[in-house]
């Protein structure tokens, strides 16, 4: 009734090659990004921002990058946690080795460092497929976490082996640091999310979207309709690499401050990466907000139902988390195989016929 | 994204009903799940039961009672900032996160919320230097402590000379097994001894390629910076290759009754290093018996009193409490918050009399805390493992470390971070 095409008449071609060509979800889309600019950053607390905000914004990116590699184009990667450590570490060195650099820039730059290196370790992908790609990808996880790990110039010597995050500020505001404000982290990591989610969606729609879809498709008939795979599949790799390695640079500077790369970037991370993909919808740039919501989201929330509502044992309750997350995944698998942006879909469909279906 | 905007505000609706409470408050970042729970649990409970008991004994710190928070992080940095943010806010009065990692992550922070953390014996062990971190105390005794107490030790076998010998140190590829290889490599110059360096990954279950090349390179004594089950596979790993257990040392986080039980009798004469008393023999634990396993309130399964790690959380509790108790009497107010718990930690002093009125005789070292050093004495003893008996035993008195090489060590850590952070020194 309130959901519906029936009249949202188009009169130029750009009109109907809209992303949203739905008033309605245009009109949805515009409100939730003014909400998320301009009411969120004041009611928002501490806690809020730390621990659920900041991490699903940061995955967010990652998923997206994922989602261009596996989902738009085809490539298994279980590599993310590695590319992100490549993104942290490249920030860590330009932040110390630049004081003066902007972090903007240095987040990006970080990026296109792990676009280098994605790019290298995509090359094997024209020669190998399905899972001897992800063998090959896994090789390269193990390879740079160990990397990061033996090269003591990638963690300046310090005794440790930890990378901490220096104070960077961006129009006098701290933005990395421990005295950074919530809020401003917050609209830092919100700004990267719209732009590179922007970037996302029209990459995919346009000339170098479709060609990947079609190495995914089908690589062959791709080949001989003249898709060039070794330049297909190598840009999938390097714009993937490029938005894990931001993820991966703010994961480190703007939310944890400290990381060291055996913990904070091992193989869980990029297995955490793919299921958010993966439950989110492959080929889906609001499944991989869906995804990452969804894996970010859902442990804290049951956590406080469960520790802070009902008084449970901490041990008791993290058991639990595994067990209802794990359900949770299976049953959605099962009932949607297309992830949550699937679901999305459908309900949209009803909605446009509610409530007179025939 | 709509579904999940709903959930959040639900949950935002949660977190914010809980009202704030006029109790001090001690929040506990433990783990009981997880790889490391077998370290996590014994501390954790350790740490609650002191709580209880004081609680139920004196009635608080001062008339004020305690309420500890726990919240589970399952060693993870991720779910350790969750557990800081969420607890923070509560009136937290000092942080104990007994992980390295977490610790990294919590130093800039509370230093900009104005709480201290307290990691003792393990985090960053230029935190000692209380010029440059002002919120971070790791009294009585840090990981170049125990490096150092390794090879005193060591010395102290080999009647002082120990030129040309070997020494291999197993360590947990992390922040925490890295952090003794600098205080290791000056001491092997010092001492002349050949250092051979061993890394094992999260979480420690592959360790025959290391203990293959022990076997290899027959080092002299074997030294381990292990946690969780990391610990009790070097232990049966050292066994089968049949190392003489007398000369493998574990720092004192490698040396608890779940890391050399597994092994049986193949385990006797392990040692593992320690800053505290071990054993049940001690007034206190009339109290513990009295006062919180017969009303039922023993925190966990309540099968862990008396080991080594749950006596470590039992000390961490006890010099928390201690310091409050310090912050009490220096500010005359009994609510005290963080701030007045950092001078009362800064300010605080355990002699033998207080430990003795705590029904802790010599359950540790004698030591005080300074503007200038946060870190204690560096005291510590060595323990053996009785198979027999199954338990520990102290072998050696709380000794000093080698404060001379340490010192320098700070110095030049700290100054590198105060640098990079462009944070001035105090105490002048």
């Amino acid at each position: 009734m309130i959901y519906r095409e029936a009249g949202d008449f188009k009169t130029s071609y750009a009109k109907d090659q809209q992303t949203f060509p739905i008033a309605f979800d245009r009109w949805g889309y515009f409100i939730t990004l003014a909400f998320a600019f301009l009411v969120v950053p004041f009611i928002i607390n501490d806690y809020w921002i730390n621990a659920v905000v900041l991490p699903f914004l940061i995955y967010a990116i990652a998923a997206i990058g994922l989602n261009i590699l596996t989902g738009y184009c085809g490539q298994v990667s279980l590599g993310s946690g590695g590319f992100m450590a490549v993104g942290a570490y490249a920030a860590y060195k330009l932040m110390t080795g630049f004081p003066d650099l902007n972090i903007v820039f240095v987040i990006f730059l970080s990026g296109g460092i792990t676009a280098l290196v994605g790019m290298l370790f995509g090359l094997p992908s024209l020669r190998i497929k399905g899972f001897y790609l992800a063998v090959a990808t896994l090789a390269a996880q193990f390879f740079l976490v160990w990397l990061f790990n033996k090269v003591p110039w990638f963690y300046n010597y310090s005794a440790s082996g930890q990378i901490s995050a220096p104070e960077r500020s961006i129009f006098g505001y701290a933005v990395t640091g421990a005295n950074a404000l919530p809020a401003v982290s917050y609209l830092f990591c919100l700004c990267f999310v719209v732009i590179l989610a922007w970037a996302a969606r029209n990459l995919t729609r346009g000339a170098n979207g479709r060609k990947w879809m079609a190495i995914r498709d089908m690589d062959i008939a791709a080949e001989i309709i003249g898709v060039n795979p070794l330049k297909t599949k190598l840009t999938a790799f390097g714009v993937s690499s490029f938005y894990i390695g931001i993820a991966g640079a703010m994961l480190f500077a703007v939310y944890l401050g400290a990381a060291e790369v055996g913990e904070a970037f091992g193989i869980s991370k990029s297995f955490l990466i793919l299921f958010m993909v993966i439950i989110g919808g492959l080929g889906s740039i609001f499944g991989s907000f869906a995804g990452a919501a969804f894996m970010v989201l859902m442990p804290v929330l049951l956590k406080n139902v469960m520790v802070g509502q009902l008084g449970w044992p901490t041990d008791l309750a993290a058991h639990f988390e595994f067990v209802i997350v794990g359900g949770l995944i299976v049953l959605f698998l099962i009932v949607e195989p297309h992830g949550l942006a699937q679901l999305w879909r459908l309900a949209k469909e009803k909605l446009r016929l509610w409530p007179f279906p025939h | 994204m709509k579904m999940t905007k709903l959930a959040a505000f639900a949950a935002t609706a949660m977190t914010m009903a809980s009202p704030v409470l006029a109790d001090l408050v001690f929040p506990s970042l433990s783990y009981r799940t997880g790889p490391y729970a077998a370290g996590g649990i014994p501390f954790a409970d350790g740490y609650a039961d002191y709580f209880t008991m004081v609680n139920a004994r004196d009635g608080g710190i001062g008339g004020v009672p305690i309420k500890m928070i726990e919240c589970e992080t399952g060693y993870n940095t991720e779910k350790g900032v969750e557990c800081y943010e969420s607890t923070k806010g509560e009136g937290a009065l000092v942080y104990q996160p007994l992980s390295t990692g977490i610790t990294y992550q919590l130093i800039p922070k509370v230093t900009a919320d104005g709480i201290p953390l307290h990691t003792m014996g393990y985090g960053r062990t230029s935190a000692a230097n209380g010029k440059v971190f002002s919120n971070v105390f790791n009294y009585p005794a840090n990981y170049w402590n125990g490096a150092s107490n390794a090879v005193n030790h060591i010395l102290d076998l080999n009647g002082g000379d120990i030129n040309g010998k070997t020494i291999a140190l197993v360590y947990h590829n992390s922040a925490y097994g890295k952090e003794p290889i600098r205080t290791l490599e000056e001491l092997s110059k010092k001492h002349g001894f050949k250092l051979s360096l061993l890394a094992v990954d999260h979480p420690g279950q592959e360790q025959k390629s290391q203990w293959l090349q022990i076997r290899r390179e027959k080092p002299d004594y074997v030294v381990m910076y292990g946690w969780g089950v990391m610990n009790q596979v070097a232990v049966q790993e050292a066994a089968n290759i049949r190392f003489p257990m007398e000369n493998f040392i574990g720092i004192w986080w490698s040396g608890g009754e779940h890391d050399v039980l597994p092994a049986g009798d193949a385990a006797n004469g392990y040692k593992a290093l320690t800053f505290h008393g071990v054993g049940k023999d001690y007034p206190v634990f009339a109290d513990v018996q009295k006062y919180v396993v017969e009303p039922g309130n023993a925190a966990g399964a309540g099968d862990q009193i008396g080991t080594a790690v749950y006596n470590r959380g039992f000390y961490a509790a006890m010099l928390a409490v201690e310091a409050a108790k310090t912050a009490q009497e220096i500010h005359g107010v009994k609510d005290i918050t963080p701030a007045m718990m950092r001078d009362g930690m800064e300010a605080l002093v355990i002699d033998e009399a207080k430990m003795t009125a705590l029904g802790m005789p010599n359950f540790g070292p004698s030591f005080s805390v300074s503007c200038e050093n946060h870190g204690g004495p560096g005291l510590g003893g060595v323990a053996q493992w009785d198979a027999g008996a199954k338990e520990w035993k102290l072998i050696s008195d709380f000794a000093p470390s080698d404060m001379e090489v340490i010192g320098d060590l700070i110095v030049e850590d700290s100054m590198a971070f105060a640098a990079e952070n462009n944070i001035e020194e105090r105490c002048k």
